[in-house]
């Protein structure tokens, strides 16, 4: 068994840049926003950087493919720049290079950046289209809340849930991530809403309606890793260090094989339970302080506390409507409003949940600051509830 | 003896009250009003007429046993409507039906009788030994102007029929064809629309002067008289045209067969042939003498004797359950919308359809992609779509293994499902999920022919031949399998 990483690796500086509509903004914009906010909290200069990953999902727009532009745009001095994407899990995957070159001893501090510019594209929603030469000639042409709507199907046919108790609960869970991103300045959506306005709200895909939806948002985020040695050495107190970062891919097994009952999520059940042993949480209900959830549709949160272990299997309905998740229950859930209303640039995701994590770990969260988180969790998710990449990340306070 | 052994059909589910298009159409021609009665039969957004055919097909009993040890199959696909003016689609279709390449296919145009003319070659290349077995396939889905005499008299769909000398129902006795070039209308090949010449002179110039002196020639090769024809079978979409044809040559006027016009409407080269079965499924007895009339450029007249088989024929694939299978369709938008005679906002999304075909791909998987073939582990038995080196069966992983196993038949059920109004189809919203089969496998693929409310899960399906979607850029239809209920499905 591999040793992992618990603690080898400290993050050095984040920074994010405002989530939202940028329409006054380039991907390059974003990545200077969000790398400059990270290089002046590591308090290092550009050169002392060994190495970066970058990540982004869609090339057809934003910034295309490569390192080159992340390079360019920061005229990084000509270190390695390796461009990763790994559907909406891009983040976590840019974050796991730096983290892993730290680990290793190639690089003593190492940068993560993520960026999608996504409101280029001319339209709501995210840009369809299916990969490669054969998929899109016969696999079904679906949406994103298309694809992640199929889990209430299945989820209400296991659990025996009728629609207007599912319907409510994740309502419930939307309610929360606005009410937790009307007090983030850097979120995309900062509305509250009632559980009225997420009942009613026109139907995307049965049963997601409009507020089931996260947002679709331009934006950008930056994550400096070093040693726990190196991050003492500059004078870091009260150190964020890494716990475990593992991430579990579906091998075609749930989409083409009679196993899977399209209720769950394989590979996060799977990369959770590597990550707590990686982390050395054997309770995890009782030991996570906070999460972010890939709550890309509320209905993929729901379900996802369970396959966390966070909620018993069939109970998660039941614990968001008990506030478990709320901002004032056990484990807040989305402190920072979460995809759904920080917003989803996609590349940038992964690392955007870590900022949160890593600014209440060290008490700067602001007006939505937790009382004394010590370990945060972020659950980073890629392509559809049959096939996808679950990337799950725990970082808490260096002991 | 060489004749008919077996008939199928497949009519679009969806029926076009007239009532609707004589609606929208009355402020302008207010003589429309009188055709405003019955319905017609009208494909849906991813029907045309090489799928109908597909399904047609699927309908003939035993359609994809061959005969004898080293089959000599011959298939023929008549169309005027065919997708495409250079591929063959017949081998679309054939593909589709998982035939051996081993094969002839044939593609019949360019007339309204091609669909009675791909019969006659079928016959004679049966009889004279060139093939011990083959397959008639006539299908159409006629464009129209918006406010035609064709909008409202045509149906779509597709006739299939099955011709050997072992278990014959109906056996040839004569053929004649009249070949005239007699202009009733004409489609030029870059056009989109027909141009046709007045009702009057086409029945008593054309109908009247072409087809009777061409059944009595195939009355007297067949040694009968027309006093003896019990089934007169001919379409015309000109009121009571036929009747007189029929009292010309001597045809008892109890003989001439209904033309479905008031629930299906005339549906091109497919409908003799699906008038054909309509009779043998529902009026003809053993003995009785057939006429077939298809009528375009001339006419065939293929003359037919019900044989004791026909006792045994089955039932559920021909028009009677075809025309079971129905959903009242009110909205003529929606007609509009379905065959592009609207210049209709589609939405960015739409245009995610205008990809480029990977035709190398299209070829190497072309088992997959038209006849729905996946694999069947021979280590571990698991059935799996599509087939892959690698076997699915997490227990299993065996590489190498796999030999082809079709599911287009296969029971399935749906696992999960959404209705998404999201993603561009031009039927929302679009209906699509996983399905799993009874005895392994699954895929997520589109639905089709469903309604709001009527998925649920653990419905069971089947599967039916469709448009995937169109390249309109590049003018390539992409075809796949979609689940429609099975409660609605009778393949």
């Amino acid at each position: 068994m591999a040793r992992g990483i618990k603690d080898k690796v400290a993050i050095l500086g984040m920074g994010c840049s405002k989530f939202g509509e940028r329409w006054e903004s380039g991907a390059e914009e974003l990545i200077v926003e969000a790398f400059s906010e990270a290089i002046g909290d590591a308090g290092i200069d550009v050169s002392e950087i060994d190495a970066a990953w970058f990540s982004t999902h869609y090339e057809e727009i934003n910034v295309g493919k490569g390192g080159l532009p992340l390079s360019i745009t920061l005229r990084l001095p000509n270190i390695a720049v390796t461009r990763v994407e790994n559907f909406c899990a891009s983040g976590s995957e840019a974050f796991r290079g730096a983290v892993y070159a730290v680990a290793s001893g190639a690089c003593d501090i190492a940068l993560a950046v993520g960026v999608e510019k996504l409101k280029d594209t001319g339209y709501g929603g995210l840009p369809g289209g299916l990969g490669g030469t054969l998929t899109p000639q016969w696999s079904a042409n679906g949406s994103a809340p298309g694809n992640f709507a199929q889990l209430a199907s299945a989820y209400r046919a296991k659990h025996r849930v009728n629609r207007d108790d599912l319907k409510r609960a994740i309502a419930h869970v939307s309610v929360k991530s606005h009410a937790n991103g009307a007090k983030n300045p850097k979120a995309h959506l900062r509305k509250a809403i009632t559980e009225a306005d997420a009942l009613n709200a026109p139907m995307i895909a049965e049963p997601l309606g409009l507020f089931d939806c996260c947002g679709v948002s331009d934006g950008a985020a930056a994550a400096i890793v070093t040693t726990p040695e190196i991050a003492r050495r500059l004078g870091k107190h009260n150190i964020v260090s890494v716990k475990a970062l593992q991430l579990s891919l579906s091998n075609g097994s749930e989409s083409g094989h009679n196993g899977w009952d399209g209720s769950y999520f394989h590979t996060a059940r799977i990369a959770a339970a590597k990550a707590y042993k990686e982390a050395g949480i054997d309770r995890p209900r009782d030991q996570v302080s906070m999460f972010e959830c890939h709550d890309c549709f509320s209905i993929t949160e729901l379900v996802t506390m369970e396959d966390l272990q966070l909620s018993p299997e069939g109970g998660a309905i039941k614990d968001v409507m008990d506030g478990f998740y709320d901002a004032d229950g056990q484990i807040p859930c989305q402190i920072d409003g979460g995809l759904k209303c920080f917003g989803h640039p996609i590349g940038a995701s992964g690392i955007r949940m870590l900022y949160e994590m890593y600014l209440q770990l060290q008490g700067r969260a602001g007006n939505r600051q937790l009382a004394s988180p010590s370990i945060g969790m972020t659950h980073n998710l890629g392509g559809s509830p049959m096939s996808n990449v679950a990337a799950v990340c725990i970082v808490g306070a260096l002991d | 003896m060489v004749g008919i052994t077996g008939y199928g059909v497949y009519l679009p589910r969806l029926r076009l009250a007239r009532a609707a298009i004589v609606d929208a159409h009355v402020w302008a021609d207010p003589g429309l009003r009188s055709k405003a009665k019955g319905e017609r039969t009208m494909c849906n957004w991813d029907e045309d007429s090489v799928t109908m055919g597909v399904e047609a097909a699927r309908r003939l009993p035993h359609f994809d046993v061959p005969i004898g040890e080293q089959p000599s199959r011959a298939l023929y696909f008549a169309s005027t409507t065919a997708p495409f003016a250079d591929r063959q689609n017949a081998a679309i279709v054939s593909t589709a039906l998982s035939f051996p390449e081993d094969l002839a296919t044939v593609d019949i145009g360019a007339s309204q009788r091609a669909g009675t003319s791909a019969l006659i070659q079928a016959l004679a290349a049966v009889r004279g030994g060139t093939f011990e077995d083959a397959i008639v396939i006539a299908s159409d889905k006629r464009r129209t102007r918006a406010a035609s005499a064709g909008e409202l008299a045509f149906g779509d769909g597709a006739a299939a029929l099955r011709v050997g000398c072992d278990g014959v129902i109906a056996t040839l006795r004569s053929v004649h064809t009249a070949s005239v070039d007699f202009i009733d209308h004409f489609r030029g090949s870059a056009e989109e629309f027909d141009y046709g010449w007045e009702e009057r002179w086409i029945r008593d110039e054309g109908l009247a002067k072409i087809v009777p002196p061409a059944v009595a020639k195939a009355l007297a090769k067949a040694g009968t008289t027309a006093a003896d024809v019990a089934h007169f079978i001919m379409p015309s979409t000109i009121a009571r045209a036929v009747d007189g044809i029929a009292k010309t040559i001597g045809v008892p006027g109890k003989a001439v067969r209904d033309n479905l016009g008031e629930q299906c409407g005339e549906t091109g080269v497919a409908h003799p042939l699906v008038m054909l079965a309509h009779a043998l499924e529902n009026h003809v007895r053993v003995g009785d003498i057939i006429v077939v009339v298809g009528f375009g450029q001339g006419c065939d007249v293929i003359v037919l004797e019900a044989m004791p088989a026909l006792a045994d024929h089955p039932k559920n694939g021909g028009v009677n359950a075809a025309l079971a299978n129905r959903q009242a369709e009110t909205n003529y938008q929606k007609f509009l919308a379905f065959n592009d005679l609207i210049a209709l906002e589609k939405g960015m999304r739409a245009e995610r359809d205008d990809y480029k075909t990977a035709l190398t791909v299209t070829y190497r998987r072309r088992d997959m992609l038209l006849g729905l073939v996946g694999g069947r582990c021979t280590k571990c038995g698991t059935l799996q779509f599509p087939r892959a080196d690698v076997c699915v069966n997490p227990q299993c992983r065996a590489t190498h293994t796999q030999e082809p196993h079709g599911f287009r038949d296969a029971s399935a059920k749906v696992l999960t499902w959404s209705a998404d109004y999201l993603t561009y189809t031009a039927d929302p919203p679009s209906h699509y999920g996983m399905i799993t089969f009874d005895e392994g496998g699954r895929f997520m693929t589109d639905f089709t022919d469903v309604n709001v409310g009527d998925v649920e899960v653990g419905m069971a399906v089947h599967l039916v031949f469709r448009i995937k979607s169109i390249d309109h850029q590049r003018g390539f239809v992409r075809y796949f399998w979609k689940a429609v209920p099975a409660r609605i499905a009778h393949a």
